[in-house]
């Protein structure tokens, strides 16, 4: 994380999540469902240089620490995230994200006429993994097929 | 003696292994078997069976009332949404609680793809999706396969052709789904470009490993084909009324270009209802054996209502 110490400084405690493809760092936090509302001190760093991607996006967020099943949401749309975890300015874990066999609710099925588009029914769409490189996941109730590119435009 | 169909809901032909089908259409020809000495035993006496159609239907919806009626059930139902508290603007969710409260067998269909697998997931008694949008039709498909059986004795080695709406026909895509628990020598997936079968589809394909070829003319391997399974075109499902005129009329099977150019035995399979993809001129040939088909779905779905209890065939 050497690009971003003149943008950021370092935290305390909390999770670091690095190598965000350049631009998603904000979908990310939609994933993780932090909003800014939750008081948590939130860092942002887009489009720094980076020798793996070229580019890429990093977020900082103090006082919290993830859940692997946090994480691992993150896979879909960031799957070469790394996950740090730092507690007194010291990196105590590393986690690489993994994309789960199950994605329930994150993601909002693209068919009009998917039971889970249908309003005011008590259903939550889930989508199953098909292959994770290159991603594909599948609507577990219509049977439609998402693939990578699609997934962005997606999130609820 | 339990069976493994016992209490299980039907929601896609993917669902039974080739050996469960196996079983199924052994259990429909004990069916047929009863109904041709003019005494079928009333193995569902005292069951409920609520018919919950939320979108049209003939065939199916009757078939499903005499299947269950024959076997001494009783049927409670509606035949569209407009005559339900769904025009009150109820859920699909609380429509199906109330039936699962009401009866022992719950067989649904509606326009919402998946409707029937979060029936399933609601309801304590098995549900059977009758169709679900452009997604499935299991019991179509299980139809249509036990028709080949008595047609050819086997559903293995032979040529299929699947002509018409394979992206929005739910027959279509279940016969294709269902080809793959058997070992047809080969599948032609016959269809006008924009209506070719969806990705998901041709995805169970390549992953069956089964051989299969996408076509735009008929005329190009009728000559090949021992079961053409012919769809309409799902006009109420088109998203965009111009891309159904667009399509509209692109494809018919007619008695001339059968006589001319098929093998003697092909035989002519259609879910019905049919519109104007088949010559009305082939109903009564050899080829045509689409209403033996929908003959045979009255002891089909008989034994598939009787296994789905638990009951003894």
């Amino acid at each position: 994380m050497e690009e971003d110490r003149l943008l950021v400084r370092r935290i305390r405690n909390g999770t670091v999540i690095d190598h965000i493809p350049a631009g998603r760092a904000l979908l990310v936090l939609r994933i993780l469902g932090i909003t800014g509302a939750e008081g948590y001190r939130v860092a942002v760093v887009m489009n720094v240089e980076s020798r793996k991607l070229g580019r890429k996006d990093i977020v900082k967020i103090e006082d919290r620490m993830l859940e692997r099943s946090e994480v691992d949401k993150i896979a879909l749309i960031a799957p070469q995230a790394t996950i740090n975890i730092v507690k007194d300015y010291k990196v105590v874990e590393k986690l690489k994200v993994r994309l789960p066999e199950k994605i329930k609710g994150i993601l909002r099925c693209p068919n009009p006429t998917c039971i889970t588009r249908k309003e005011r029914e008590p259903i939550e769409p889930e989508f199953l993994k098909v292959s994770e490189k290159p991603l594909l996941l599948q609507c577990k109730y219509c049977g439609t097929l998402v693939g990578e590119e699609e997934v962005p435009g997606l999130i609820v | 003696m339990p069976t493994p169909f016992k209490g299980r809901d039907v929601i896609s032909i993917l669902d039974f292994s080739r050996e469960e089908l196996e079983s199924l259409f052994d259990a429909a020809d004990k069916m047929a078997h009863f109904m041709r000495r003019g005494y079928v035993p009333k193995l569902l006496t005292d069951q409920i069976v609520s018919l919950a159609f939320f979108e049209p239907s003939t065939r199916t919806r009757l078939s499903f009332e005499l299947a269950a009626k024959r076997l001494g059930a009783v049927t409670i139902g509606f035949a569209s949404e407009e005559s339900t508290s769904v025009a009150k603007q109820e859920s699909f969710a609380d429509t199906i609680r109330m039936l699962d409260a009401y009866s022992d067998i719950i067989i649904v269909r509606h326009r919402y793809e998946g409707a029937a697998l979060f029936a399933a997931e609601l309801a304590e008694s098995p549900v059977i999706n009758a169709g679900d949008g452009r997604q499935h039709h299991p019991t179509q498909a299980m139809v249509d396969l036990y028709t080949v059986t008595k047609l050819f004795g086997t559903v293995d080695g032979l040529v299929y052709g699947v002509l018409g709406d394979l992206r929005y026909s739910r027959a279509a895509s279940s016969f294709i789904l269902g080809l793959t628990r058997f070992k047809p020598s080969k599948i032609y997936l016959i269809s006008p470009p924009l209506l070719k079968p969806r990705p998901e589809v041709k995805m169970v394909l390549d992953r069956a490993g089964v051989r299969y070829e996408e076509v735009e003319a008929l005329r190009d391997v009728i000559h090949e084909l021992d079961v053409l399974y012919v769809v309409r075109i799902q006009r109420e499902r088109f998203p965009d009324p111009e891309e159904y005129e667009r399509v509209k009329g692109s494809y018919k099977v007619t008695l001339r270009l059968v006589e001319e150019r098929a093998k003697e035995s092909l035989k002519i399979l259609h879910p019905l209802p049919k519109v104007d993809e088949v010559d009305p001129a082939l109903d009564n040939s050899k080829y045509a054996a689409y209403f033996e088909e929908a003959r045979l779905a009255i002891p089909l779905r008989m034994a598939l209502l009787a296994l789905i209890s638990g009951v003894e065939v």
